[in-house]
């Protein structure tokens, strides 16, 4: 025999249908209005990176300061430089940069018509791969447009490393989770530079918000003509290269 | 030319993620071939149909092993299913697992339910545990039997799909990747699915003759034939399926195409030209259609049969290696190869990558003592010496 106090089964669902949109609204509306921990009115930041190529000499100040910045483990990078040299039959050679900086030969080598440097790191994809194949959402955007791990929840499966375009990624050997450039969150959030933007003696790196019009970066990319890194993934990359030539993938 | 991008210098996905999508095939291939008896009613296939399915189910158990020593937090492997993040492939994996891992102990459950009850009357830990298993209901009439194969039938044809899901699934993970041009085709699926079909036919028949001649045992000529007939048939559309996937490669002349067919021609020529083409394909397409086409001896044909389901047993471990390390050594850079080879004693080396492949077999061994896998076999009449 059911007791008087018991609802329906009609009943129940009649309440929960009611209370869906209260608890929505309640949840959802605070941040919606006041933008989470925003201040009414205020524009929540986009940062992006650029690098002028054409300013690089290949010092590889950025290299150290990132690894000491950020404590990057031996054999792997966050940012590297690269130096393409091209022959006069057309050749490209590649290399990379030593943690110290490239070693130069006392004489040239032969034939070589034109080189440059071109420095990499992450490139905080718009529709960011790695935190598209992450399956446990370790991997992700933050608010401001930066991708990030929690290493706290990463299994270290290493998909998003697969899936990178730019082999910015690795799996950390310390940590047994995935590691990548964050644009020295830490740093930024607190209104400082990334620490390659800041060793950088020939402002080649550049770091700034794209949703302020007079930041350094914006104006920048304002008068600049420039490219981003295969475009052709549909990843929207944030990082932007002016003077790059057709050689760098 | 020879430059990779300074992160690739390490292969993060090592032998442990050639065995996983290798074990998951023989998992799929194993359950089909039980469907064919159970399903489709190929009575002939009636010897080697339990075998089929506790090997479905003893793979099973054991495909997630090298993945769990492949991850750098195997402790948080469990967070793929309780945080599930819905747009990665990946993410399903614990779902798409586990649903078929039930099915496959469900399925066994009511096919060898009779015999768990013949093994659970008297006393011991044994007919305990047997007593256990069938949640001591001990109830075997016609009527229960006739109850449990419809059952059987309905999981059977239900777990079709998903063992096609299942394999079908591994190869997305891999086709899906974008960056990776050795990998990313929608063909790939496809590929893994008949060559999951291939190389479970091939275990299947490998140890099918591997037990019979340990316990001299009278092998099934029809059933052997008919196995060979489907090999034969599963292997031509798999390997076609790769060569249909070579040949768009060469012919479309993409950005990918020059450093694809440097792979090819370099790194991967011995294992993938060599190996797992000529050898483990034209090899066993041959014999196979030899012992399909002709009327041979017996034992000449058991010969062929037996040796070409060892070369596709190779064939499929050897496109699992192509495709998982192959598409490593690529650089992103498009400029360049890295090198892999598996230490021995490593964490994620070949020792333990045997061991891990060895346990399986152990384990039907243990299942064969518990309940025969072999019920209809039938011994060979003993030789006498001198005879």
């Amino acid at each position: 025999m059911p007791c008087d106090d018991r609802i329906s089964r009609r009943q129940m669902i009649k309440r929960l249908a009611a209370g869906a949109p209260v608890a929505l609204l309640v949840t959802v509306f605070p941040r919606l209005a006041f933008g989470g921990d925003r201040k009414p009115g205020e524009k929540r930041p986009l940062y992006a990176y650029a690098v002028d190529v054409s300013r690089c000499i290949g010092c590889c100040a950025c290299m150290r300061a990132c690894r000491a910045e950020n404590d990057v483990p031996a054999g792997f990078f966050r940012t590297w430089v690269e130096r393409f040299r091209v022959r006069g039959n057309g050749e490209v050679l590649v290399d990379v940069a030593a943690t110290d900086g490239f070693v130069f030969k006392a004489a040239p080598d032969e034939d070589i018509v034109k080189a440059f440097f071109v420095p990499k790191l992450c490139n905080h994809c718009e529709k960011s791969v790695c935190s598209q194949v992450c399956p446990v959402g370790a991997s992700y955007e933050s608010p401001e447009g930066v991708v990030l791990v929690d290493k706290k929840h990463c299994v270290g499966c290493g998909y998003c490393v697969q899936a990178c375009p730019y082999g910015t990624r690795f799996i950390d050997p310390v940590s047994h989770t995935a590691g990548k450039c964050t644009l020295c969150y830490h740093r930024i959030v607190r209104g400082e530079l990334p620490a390659c933007v800041l060793a950088c003696p020939k402002g080649a790196r550049m770091f700034g918000d794209l949703h302020d019009p007079k930041s350094h970066l914006s104006i920048f990319l304002r008068q600049r003509r420039y490219r981003v890194l295969k475009p052709e993934m549909g990843t929207h990359p944030k990082c932007y290269y002016t003077d790059l030539d057709l050689e760098v993938i | 030319m020879n430059y990779v991008f300074p992160n690739e210098l390490h292969v993060t996905w090592t032998v442990m993620i050639v065995l996983y999508p290798y074990i998951t095939g023989l998992v799929a291939g194993s359950f089909i071939v039980s469907s064919l008896y159970h399903v489709f009613g190929q009575k002939e296939l009636k010897p080697i149909a339990r075998f089929s399915l506790a090997s479905a189910f003893v793979f099973l158990l054991f495909a997630t092993m090298p993945l769990l020593i492949h991850l750098g937090h195997p402790e948080r492997a469990f967070n793929m299913m309780i945080t599930p993040h819905f747009t990665s492939a990946m993410a399903g994996f614990g779902y798409i697992y586990g649903s078929y891992m039930i099915l496959v102990a469900l399925e066994i459950w009511f096919v060898m339910r009779g015999d768990f009850i013949a093994r659970a009357r008297g006393g011991g830990p044994v007919a305990w545990f047997c007593r256990a298993l069938v949640l001591f209901n001990t109830d075997d009439t016609p009527a229960t039997r006739e109850a449990d194969h419809r059952i059987v039938k309905f999981l059977a044809g239900l777990g079709i799909p998903l063992a096609c899901t299942l394999h079908g699934y591994v190869g997305f993970l891999f086709g899906s990747i974008k960056a990776n041009p050795w990998w990313a085709t929608p063909l790939m699926f496809v590929i893994f699915i008949f060559s999951a079909i291939v190389s479970g036919i091939s275990v299947l028949i490998f140890h099918y003759f591997v037990v019979s001649r340990i316990n001299r045992w009278k092998i099934d000529a029809e059933c052997v034939k008919s196995l060979g007939r489907y090999l034969w048939g599963f292997m031509m559309v798999a390997v076609a399926l790769e060569l249909m996937e070579l040949l768009s490669l060469a012919y479309e002349q993409t950005e990918a195409t020059d450093v694809l067919g440097h792979l090819i021609r370099t790194r991967l020529f011995f294992s993938y030209v060599i190996l797992q083409f000529m050898l483990c394909s034209l090899v066993p397409f041959v014999m196979l259609g030899i012992t399909a086409l002709f009327k041979l001896k017996e034992r000449t044909a058991y010969l062929l049969i037996w040796l070409s389901s060892c070369l596709l047993l190779l064939q499929v471990l050897l496109m699992r290696w192509n495709v998982v390390v192959g598409g490593q050594l690529v650089s992103k850079s498009m400029r360049g190869f890295t090198d892999y080879f598996p230490g021995i004693w490593e964490k994620e080396g070949l020792i333990t990558a045997v061991v891990i492949f060895t346990l399986p077999f152990g384990l039907l061994y243990v299942f064969h003592r518990l309940v025969s896998l072999f019920p209809d076999a039938e011994k060979l009449p003993e030789i006498k010496s001198g005879a």
